[in-house]
């Protein structure tokens, strides 16, 4: 049966050889149209960068734009002569920076004899009409435009971040293939956050080309040309004016201050100390200037807000207010003494309620407070009791968006700590552990850890009265004119609005009459805020300060923290309440805390 | 030794020839693909594809003395453990392969890469020998055919989840070997019939117009045969069946296949519709190989397949540098040796005296034309771009050792026909 089958696939074989001939004669010798294409050494293919899209600030202020920048490309079969003094002299080179050049050239791993490689990079540094007029003497020399970044402000370089030329390990992980060698790309700040909406798509136009290279005007009279689709521009939740007079202040000082509209979780204000000029960070000098910045033992490059975790102190103790409340542990009339042999105070105060125990700071208050939070006596074992405890604690301050990173649009946010059983059971290596192991973190030190911008938030949220919106840099994005959606949630926490209530009465208090009396006060606002001293031995103090105003409706919620300038209530409290007097009247009256900040003697 | 002795005088000194001539050619192609006048690098740089090429070139020397020194039942008795130890490596792949150009079908021993895929094919062509060899084995009985395209499924199916659609769609071949062992030639019809409603399908844009030519064509059926029930039931149903099948390409090509697959079969059917997006191989293809004329430019003065018109020169698309330097002679040539060296295996798999050597050696030549036919015809337009590589011709270690071991298991074969005393 199976009998002719040899012959069938034989024959089969041989008929496809046979189709191949027959077709590959057709394209070959009778069809013409190939040599002549191939003859117009084919079609060229052009990529037209796109636009990256424009940032502007909340006003409508433009902060970010693009310039336009020319490289030197060659196309090295192409140059037969060359008159390497006059190009010396056009390009403002020597013949030995000339031969060097050369020899880079061919070192060049995209280098190829027949296609554009650059020869020079950004000439709009040397004189470029001069260029312009001679390029046409140099043969297999073009002129090659593009754009690059340029800034109008000084400010905000941390957080709007810096394009530049995409690295191989970042053209390798781009599996959609959509960048090129050469392309640029966001690399931090909202420039790498928002990238997929800024870059915008390039376009290709298509040139036929002889063997000579000369170009034969467009492929298919540009039927199959592209248009390049500008990015998306990007509107800043920041005012930028209040965000230069932020760095102003925090001129010489390392730090942070975070400016948040509770109502919306729009960050006004968001400034890194130290930072460093944007521009820095574009065109010819970008390398040169990134090295330097970079190695700056100052990080100017280390944005603070975000990726700072410090110990909060003590305006953790409005949390701890806010838990003892809720559990019922306490009530707003709880009064307990100061009693200073279990943990050191200060100022002179004995028998305090809750609202005066914020006022005053005062640490054994909030010592007992969490005492009774944590031993609640669910358990008769003070160890099983204490784990009981913790565990509701660690619920309701995580609600507070402490412990993870908030979800900020921004690349690297860091979420700092909240210490959970867990955490407990492995520091204490599996050794029992009860509260009076842990008891520091009732004050805001011991293992707690925060970045500012949860610090902010947590303003933010106590002026909501129990909610956040996670805070963001951009409201809107291109046409759509919306931020992203997850910046429209409203996040609850554990706590209820009335226990709230309580905490912004006894943050007036600490502005009126307590701590932050001095500094923090405006004429006709009310400030709520609390000061917070975190300890660093030996060195000085971090000066903390959270505040909102005006106690009603409120418009603005600020975190400072500065490094190593003492208590709370001078350098953080005096930066908090300018930045508010900034934002709510448009401009500061009080020239002595202003001279006081920007004097920077906190520690006499 | 006798055996050595025995073996130079007994192998097939014309296929070996057919395959060193082939092999050399590819190399010359491939230093030509990346020479330039320019830069004046020596053909054994190993900068360069064809230095490297001569160093698998060495391996593959070596790993033939290796097949042919081993004993010719070896083949044979290993045959399944070959063909599990490939499929365990197959399957290590997707986890703990390196991802080259798209597919992830490499593993990684140091800097040094191989694809599981382009063994496997020699691990199943040994398996479907052993198989429809052994005793007892039925072509016509449902169960031995169901367990033969589970040997050639199982590996088409782990380098289809490699991504590696090309390669996977080898393995298909084998139909055309059990044809040639008495299965049924209905299956190759009736998967004929599939293909050309699939292209008809995406040639005729509006589908109605297919449907109206099938009800016409079921009425004629209907009008001149015998008016029994039966039949009239079974022409309906088999058109009802064409229906949906034209409904279920339209649902593939436009939701299961990915953009870059949808693309090459467009390119396929009118390539010059957007001879720019996805048309772009294929017309730098053609025009290359077009340009090549009758007799071609000249060995190294090409200028399409040098200037990066071309993508993929010196694997997939190797055969242009053919066409364009060496014109139509050359594409002459270099078909007739691949026809030569099919034709001078099914002859030598005719004369095997066991049917398991037969049936390898109809694999080998079968694996060998889909290469072949698929390759070649993809460069001139008359196959979609799959990326499978020209046997022994296109540059890469894995593909030239894979077919080499190929090749030369059945030579070996061959060379010791005579000592098998066998039912056929």
């Amino acid at each position: 049966m199976n009998e002719g089958r040899k012959e069938i696939i034989q024959i089969a074989f041989v008929a496809v050889g046979i189709i191949f001939l027959v077709k590959l004669f057709f394209i070959q010798v009778i069809d013409r149209r190939y040599k002549e294409l191939a003859n117009s050494n084919a079609i060229l293919k052009v990529i037209d960068p796109p636009v990256r899209g424009l940032i502007r600030d909340r006003n409508g202020k433009l902060m970010v734009y693009n310039t336009p920048e020319f490289d030197l490309e060659i196309i090295r079969k192409e140059v037969k002569t060359l008159d390497s003094a006059r190009f010396c002299e056009v390009f403002d080179m020597t013949l030995p920076e000339l031969r060097q050049s050369f020899r880079e050239l061919k070192a060049k791993r995209e280098y190829s004899p027949v296609k554009p490689t650059v020869f020079i990079k950004q000439l709009s540094n040397f004189d470029f009409a001069k260029i312009q007029d001679r390029i046409d003497e140099f043969e297999g020399f073009y002129i090659k435009p593009r754009s690059t970044r340029a800034y109008t402000t000084k400010a905000m370089a941390n957080q709007l971040g810096y394009v530049s030329e995409i690295s191989k390990e970042q053209l390798a992980r781009d599996k959609e293939k959509i960048y090129r060698q050469g392309d640029e790309i966001g690399q931090s700040g909202i420039e790498a956050f928002y990238e997929t909406y800024l870059r915008g798509k390039g376009g290709v136009h298509y040139l036929l080309r002889n063997v000579d290279g000369i170009e034969k005007g467009p492929f298919d009279e540009g039927r199959s040309d592209t248009i390049s689709i500008p990015g998306q521009d990007l509107i800043s939740t920041v005012d930028i004016d209040l965000q230069e007079y932020g760095e102003y202040l925090m001129e010489g000082k390392a730090g942070s201050v975070i400016a948040i509209e509770p109502s919306s979780g729009e960050i006004l204000a968001m400034i890194s100390g130290p930072s460093y000029d944007p521009t820095m960070l574009t065109g010819r000098n970008y390398s040169e200037n990134f090295k330097l910045i970079s190695s700056d033992t100052n990080k100017p490059l280390f944005n603070r807000p975000l990726m700072a975790q410090y110990r909060p102190g003590s305006i953790f103790k409005i949390a701890q207010a806010m838990v003892a409340l809720q559990e019922g542990v306490i009530t707003p009339d709880t009064r307990i003494p100061c009693d200073r042999d279990v943990i050191g105070c200060h100022g002179p105060h004995s028998n305090e309620d809750l609202r005066g125990a914020i006022t005053h700071s005062c640490n054994p208050y909030f010592h007992q407070a969490l005492r009774r939070m944590v031993n609640q006596g669910k358990s008769d074992n003070p160890f099983d009791d204490s784990r009981i405890g913790l565990k509701e604690w660690t619920t309701h301050i995580s609600s507070f968006g402490f412990g993870k990173p908030l979800g900020i649009d921004l690349p690297n946010e860091k979420g700092g700590l909240v210490p959970n059983v867990d955490y407990y059971d492995k520091a204490y290596g599996g050794r029992p552990w009860k509260f009076s192991n842990i008891y520091s973190i009732a004050i805001g030190e011991g293992e707690n850890l925060v970045v500012p911008l949860q610090m902010a938030n947590f303003a933010a949220t106590i002026a909501n009265k129990g909610y956040y919106i996670t805070p963001h840099l951009i409201k809107a994005i291109g046409d759509s004119l919306k931020p992203l959606p997850q910046f429209t949630e409203k996040h609850y926490t554990t706590i209820d609005a009335r226990n709230f209530e309580i905490a912004a009465d006894a943050m007036e208090r600490v502005v009126q009459s307590g701590t932050g009396q001095y500094r923090a006060k405006l004429k006709d606002i009310i400030v709520c805020g609390k000061t917070g001293s975190v300890q660093n031995e030996p060195r000085p103090d971090h000066s903390v300060f959270i505040a909102f105003a005006p106690k009603e409706n409120p418009k603005i919620a600020v975190s400072v923290y500065v490094e190593f300038s003492g208590q709370g209530a001078r350098a953080a409290a005096s930066i908090a309440s300018l930045m508010i007097e900034k934002y709510l009247y448009g401009a500061t009256q009080r020239p002595i805390i202003e001279d006081y900040v920007l004097k920077g003697d906190f520690l006499d | 030794m006798i055996r050595e002795d025995n073996i130079t005088h007994k192998i097939d000194w014309v296929t070996v020839s057919i395959y060193f001539a082939i092999v050399f050619l590819g190399w010359l192609n491939i230093y030509a693909v990346t020479y330039d006048e320019n830069v004046s690098t020596s053909i054994f740089s190993l900068d360069l594809n064809s230095g490297r090429q001569l160093i698998f070139i060495a391996g593959a020397v070596l790993i033939i003395s290796a097949i042919l020194i081993i004993d010719r039942q070896f083949y044979e008795t290993f045959a399944y453990i070959i063909y599990g130890f490939l499929l365990v490596l197959l399957l290590l792949v997707p986890m703990i392969g390196k991802e080259v150009g798209g597919n992830k079908a490499w593993l990684g021993i140091g800097s040094f890469g191989v694809q599981p895929s382009e063994f496997a094919k020699f691990a199943t062509a040994l398996v479907v020998a052993q198989m429809i060899g052994s005793i007892g084995f039925k072509m016509d009985n449902f169960r031995n055919q169901l367990m033969l395209f589970a040997l050639i499924g199982a590996p088409m199916l782990l380098i289809f989840l490699q991504k590696d659609t090309g390669t996977a769609l080898v393995f298909s071949v084998f139909v055309i070997v059990f044809f040639r062992e008495g299965m049924s030639p209905f299956i190759i019809l009736i998967g004929i019939g599939c293909a050309i409603i699939f292209v008809l399908t995406l040639l005729v844009e509006n589908q109605y117009y297919l449907y109206v030519g099938i009800a016409a064509l079921l009425g004629l059926a209907i009008i001149m045969g015998r008016k029994k029930f039966k039949r009239i039931a079974l022409l309906a149903t088999g058109a009802l069946v064409i229906v949906m099948m034209i409904e279920s390409v339209d649902y593939i090509v436009t939701d299961v296949l990915k953009p870059h697959q949808q693309n090459r079969i467009k390119a396929l059917i009118n390539p010059d519709a957007d001879p720019l997006g996805y048309g772009w191989n294929v017309t730098q293809s053609k025009i290359a190989i077009g340009s090549g004329g009758f007799l071609g430019k000249g060995f190294l003065e090409g200028t399409q397949t040098k200037f990066d018109f071309v993508p993929e020169q010196s694997t997939d698309f190797i055969f242009c540098t053919i066409g364009e330097e060496h014109g139509w002679v050359g594409s002459l040539f270099t078909i007739a040796l691949f026809m030569l060296l099919l034709l001078r295996v099914v002859f030598l798999a005719e004369r095997q005296k066991n049917k398991f050597a037969r049936v390898y050696g109809y694999s080998v030549a079968c694996i060998l034309f889909f290469h072949f036919a698929v390759n070649i015809g993809m460069t001139i337009g008359l196959f979609p771009v799959i990326g499978i590589p020209l046997p022994f011709f296109s540059y890469g270690g894995s593909s030239l050792w894979g077919f080499t071991i190929l090749l030369f298991i059945f030579l070996k074969l061959d060379a010791h026909r005579m000592q098998v005393l066998q039912r056929l």
